[in-house]
């Protein structure tokens, strides 16, 4: 049975976690965790690892050359460089506002990706 | 004119001060940020991570400052931009004198009543090292590598190998990572890490990069740009074992070495510091050896979470606030907090029960690793807090809260830890 090792990072203790899981990728066991935070994050981790994703756009227009962006949840973990790829293509126009949506969708995953940063729009001459 | 507070910094501690200070009823309160923009390091910490503690929800460094930043708009609270203050001085009429410069303004002289240190930190730089080698261009602190990617655009080196494991390195090697570099390794000369396990895991192990614990660099190699760097296996006393060095190829080199509480104008207006914070000795009130100046934040001790760093510093504004307003000062005398067994310092390091609302807070740091250790308190000898810790980590800080009622009439007050 194929078993993958994990940190776990539910609370400062860091558990180290073994998690057993049968041919087709189902979970049999947790081991190693002391309390049930531990399992539910080592199950998560082999089914359906997801993370927050957090960049920065080119800027056009602004007085600054780049804003901060983040997925606006969580996205599967396989996708992360998929979606670095379509956010280091992209560029928002300024003024932006903390939530703006810079891209919609990104890499597939019907999440949208949003800015976590103000930026004014350079003044014109 | 006398303004009631000055509050030197606008990052996280400076704000959350001003917000505080006002609710506690100060009317005239002013920010000096250095920055051209109010949040201080958190506008380059677009990672997420930040306000579990406050908000409860994960938000990004620019996102946790907007909202303070909000609340200073809403209170109204003045503040001045681009601004660095080069002094601070004991006026002969009492208070605070700040002496500060601007493009906009030019020299510009501000008094207070009261002053609330919130300068932050600043990072250890190769100087602090002792690293042999050639001096190249390449070697950048992890936090100025984070400013350049972050706020300007720039990808500071395509190879790159990061000395020391503290929070922002690991964060960089995935920063770094996600904007197509490829980090080779992180050198730690601990046996143990000195971040967060959540970025070991999140930064490091999400993208397969080496952490090797006891190494460090023992060489760079380049002229005009880094070229390599050679890392080396340490002993226990933390010296490089020969015959252990392994070379890398790399343009860049990240250090993540640890963060110095930048205080050069504490010291300028005669503030006493800690040896082992850098940061100054504050009593319950988190005021300093000089009347009226109080200090939260990185200028402080060195945190970890800046949920902490807010709460610490809406205490600093709120106590600030009293003392412009004209506290009682005669309420007892202070007595000193002495630390043992792991614990590192405490803040405070000295207590006066009486001024002490309900009950104080203390933060501490310990100096190792521990199991099933206690984090134990005694006031004149007598056991007044026992807490089991199953875990305590150097990389992580403590707190414990004391009552009122267990400190009066103490005259001495031991916070340590017991395995």
């Amino acid at each position: 049975m194929p078993v993958v090792e994990l940190t776990c990072i539910s609370c400062p203790l860091g558990c180290p976690l073994k998690v057993e899981t049968d041919s087709s990728g189902k979970v049999l066991k947790v081991t190693g965790n002391t309390c049930k935070r531990g399992e539910e994050y080592g199950k998560k981790e082999v089914t359906n690892p997801t993370r927050t994703v957090t960049s920065t756009v080119r800027l056009l227009g602004g007085t600054a050359p780049v804003v901060s962006v983040r997925t606006q949840t969580d996205i599967p973990k396989e996708k992360i460089f998929q979606c670095m790829e379509e956010i280091r293509k992209a560029a928002a126009e300024a003024p932006v506002r903390i939530g703006d949506v810079i891209l919609e969708n990104v890499a597939g995953t019907g999440v949208s990706v949003v800015a976590t940063a103000n930026a004014e729009r350079i003044a014109e001459e | 004119m006398k303004h009631d507070i000055v509050i030197i910094g606008g990052g996280p501690a400076g704000l959350a001060a001003a917000a505080a200070a006002r609710e506690a009823g100060a009317r005239d309160i002013l920010i000096l940020e250095r920055e051209k923009e109010l949040g201080g390091i958190l506008n380059q910490c677009i990672h997420n991570g930040f306000g579990l503690h406050t908000f409860h929800e994960e938000l990004t460094g620019p996102e946790y400052a907007a909202r303070f930043i909000a609340q200073i708009q809403e209170l109204q609270i003045p503040y001045l931009l681009s601004t660095t203050v080069i002094d601070l001085s004991s006026p002969a009429s009492g208070g605070v004198k700040v002496t500060a410069v601007s493009r906009e303004n030019g020299l510009v002289e501000v008094e207070a009543k009261a002053a609330v240190l919130a300068m932050g930190c600043r990072e250890r730089p190769r100087g602090a090292l002792n690293i042999p080698g050639t001096r190249p261009a390449g070697v950048f602190s992890a936090g100025t590598a984070q400013r350049l990617v972050n706020l300007e655009g720039y990808l500071p080196g395509r190879e790159v190998v990061i000395l020391g494991s503290g929070d922002i390195g690991l964060i960089m090697a995935r920063r770094m990572t996600l904007e197509g570099a490829k980090v080779k390794c992180v050198a730690e000369i601990q046996p143990y890490s000195g971040g967060l396990k959540r970025n070991i895991v999140q930064c490091l192990n999400d993208y397969g990069i080496p952490l090797k614990l006891s190494h460090t660099v023992v060489d760079i190699q380049g002229k005009e740009r880094v070229e390599g760097v050679t890392i080396a296996e340490v002993d226990e006393h933390l010296k490089p074992i020969p015959g252990t060095e392994e070379q890398f190829s790399c343009d860049t080199l990240l250090l993540s070495v640890g963060l110095i509480p930048e205080n050069e104008l504490s010291k300028e207006i005669g503030v006493e510091l800690s040896p082992v914070t850098s940061g100054p000795k504050v009593n319950e009130s988190l005021e300093t050896n000089v009347p009226g100046v109080f200090a939260c934040g990185n200028v402080l001790h060195v945190h970890d979470l800046v949920d902490y760093v807010s709460e610490e510093a809406a205490q600093a504004g709120r106590n600030a606030a009293l003392y412009a307003a004209g506290r009682n000062e005669d309420q007892g005398e202070e007595i000193p907090v002495e630390t043992g067994g792991a614990v590192r310092y405490t803040v405070p390091c000295r207590i006066c029960a009486q001024r002490v609302e309900g009950s104080q807070v203390v933060r501490f740091r310990v100096s190792k690793n521990m199991r099933n250790a206690s984090v134990c308190v005694y006031a004149d000898g007598r056991e007044i807090l026992r807490r089991k810790r199953p875990v305590m980590a150097p990389g992580e800080m403590e707190q414990v809260l004391l009552k009122q009622k267990d400190l009066l009439g103490v005259k001495q007050l031991l916070v340590c830890t017991e395995e």
